[in-house]
């Protein structure tokens, strides 16, 4: 059982060296974007408040190129987790035998700390549509997710931590909440979860549940990681819609519900997520700093409890 | 119902509006709304890429045509692999063939350099020719040699003068001269490290540089350059090319 799994009492008795900066540990990190890799480089491969770093795997599929030389250098100073955006663990089709062997040669040349990939489908009849769009939460679905991540984590030989995506609608055809479907796959797979807190909160907003109720859903033991990230508010009134755009500071109810998920789920590695209008690499660092002095005072008031 | 469910919502970001429709709910205001959040994720993002791969067409064919040029060109051609920077090489051709573009002639090798430009970005990092390696080969060896090109290297062959228009249409440059459209000029794309080289090469370095991608040995690709171009210095084409890396190794 990865430390990520054990239940708070056990991990505050696992003492790891203090060098040894394992994200397994419950640090906060931040989103690797390509423009602000030479900065990175530049500051030696690793950023003070940054535990680890998050890629997206589908952008250093290349042979070769700059931006993987400079991965080659920052991952020898600061640890990687492997998110992916493009398996599609949603698809009827299955999983593309390709793709999975790409990602395998990727983690076998990164070494990665956490690989973890969505509850969505981007591909359909060898077609692949860049987006993490939505399922309809079934039985059918549930018997075709459990069988591509049983697949995936067969092939990568290690557990695969799901994340619950943003959503803008639900589908007729749905027979269960989110959070209960993905209690069920894990039960099935064995798989971890990726909270996204502000996914959560997205999805709440746009179909109208309650993010409290959701975090009771999901099983205590199964959070391997959490994400965090900013939205952006379209339209008013009915036509009011959050859209997980990645594109600003995490929002003040996103940090009250990290809050009580950390409160939860105890102590998790946390990542803040950036992609469009992306700030200085020091804003971004800013926010893990804060999320991370939250990690710090949920940490302290854990012990303080115990005593 | 999943498989005809994912059939639909992909013929609805791909542009069909309603394929999905019937499926799906939200829990305020309208479906329609809703489904649009997803079209416009996909069609943004797959836009972007091309605008990046490809900033000289975009300028100048402008951003809104450009925009609309796209959206067909996502249709037709939808991403197979969900490696992005792997999307949009068939750009070159779809312009080719669409009928509101045959007045720009020359668009189409200006996007087939650009995809090219983007190919050597993304190329195996291997080390360049050793300059050393060549000068200690014997003399009388030199004709059988086989050059390896370096895997950014990529050669662009045009009736048109791409590298000139490719040159000011770059972000820096505010006012665009005229140019002479009856100038055909062949462009060789390498990478010697991190940065991609754009160079503008004669008839006769571009058949020696062709033959040899193509496998030939030294002495055949020297002899269709000087065919090519009588007067081809081949010592200062091979200087160029080893400062530019076009070629990785000898075989």
């Amino acid at each position: 059982m990865p430390a990520s799994r054990m239940p708070s009492s056990d991990r505050r008795t696992t003492k790891a060296p203090a060098q040894l900066r394992s994200p397994i540990t419950a640090q906060a990190g931040v989103g690797l974007r390509p423009s602000h890799m030479p900065e990175i480089v530049a500051r030696g491969g690793r950023c003070d408040s940054v535990g680890w770093f998050e890629i997206h795997n589908e952008n250093f599929l290349s042979d070769g190129g700059p931006r993987r030389a400079m991965l080659e250098h920052i991952k020898a100073h600061t640890p990687i987790s492997c998110h992916g955006v493009g398996l599609s663990l949603g698809s009827h089709d299955g999983l593309d035998k390709d793709h999975v062997d790409r990602l395998k040669r990727l983690f076998a040349w990164i070494g990665p700390i956490l690989i973890s990939e969505h509850l969505s489908w981007s591909v359909h009849g060898g077609v692949y549509l860049n987006d993490l769009l939505p399922l309809p939460y079934t039985e059918e679905t549930l018997a075709t997710v459990s069988a591509n991540v049983d697949r995936a984590q067969q092939a990568f030989g290690r557990r695969l931590l799901i994340e619950n995506p943003s959503s803008y609608l639900t589908f007729t055809a749905s027979q269960m909440p989110e959070a209960e479907f993905l209690a069920r796959l894990v039960e099935q797979t064995d798989c971890g979860l990726l909270l996204d807190v502000n996914n959560i909160y997205v999805s709440a907003e746009n179909n109208g549940f309650d993010v409290t109720d959701y975090l009771e859903a999901i099983p205590r033991g199964a959070v391997g990681e959490i994400h965090l990230a900013g939205h952006t508010v379209q339209g008013d009134g009915d036509d009011r819609v959050l859209v997980d755009t990645h594109s600003r500071r995490v929002c003040e109810d996103v940090w009250t519900h990290y809050r009580t998920a950390l409160a939860r789920f105890g102590p998790q590695p946390t990542m803040i997520e950036w992609d469009l209008d992306l700030p200085p690499l020091d804003v971004l660092i800013g926010e893990a700093r804060a999320a991370q002095d939250i990690l710090d005072d949920i940490a302290r008031r854990t012990r303080a409890n115990v005593a | 119902m999943l498989p005809e469910l994912q059939a639909r919502f992909r013929d609805t970001v791909l542009g069909n509006e309603d394929a999905v429709a019937s499926y799906v709910t939200a829990a305020r205001g309208s479906a329609a709304n809703r489904i649009a959040v997803y079209r416009n994720t996909v069609q943004t993002s797959l836009t972007d890429v091309l605008a990046t791969a490809y900033p000289v067409v975009r300028r100048i064919v402008g951003e809104k045509f450009f925009a609309t040029l796209a959206h067909r060109y996502i249709a037709a051609h939808p991403p197979r692999i969900p490696q992005l920077s792997a999307y949009g090489g068939a750009l070159a051709d779809f312009i080719a063939g669409a009928e509101p573009l045959r007045e720009l002639p020359y668009l189409a090798d200006v996007a087939r350099l650009e995809w090219t430009r983007g190919e050597a970005y993304f190329a195996a990092n291997t080390p360049i020719l050793d300059p050393v390696a060549l000068s200690e080969i014997q003399p009388e060896n030199l004709s059988a040699l086989v050059l390896t090109p370096h895997p950014a290297t990529r050669l662009v062959v045009s009736p048109f003068p791409i590298h000139r228009i490719w040159s000011i249409n770059q972000p820096e440059i505010n006012d665009v001269p005229k140019v002479d459209m009856s100038v055909a000029e062949a462009v060789l794309v390498t990478r010697p490290g991190d940065h991609i080289v754009t160079r503008l090469v004669g008839t006769g370095d571009a058949a020696f540089v062709a033959r040899t991608i193509a496998g030939a040995g030294f002495g055949d690709a020297v002899a269709a350059a000087v065919t090519a171009e009588p007067a081809f210095d081949l010592q200062a084409a091979l200087e160029a090319h080893l400062t530019n890396g076009t070629f990785a190794g000898i075989a």
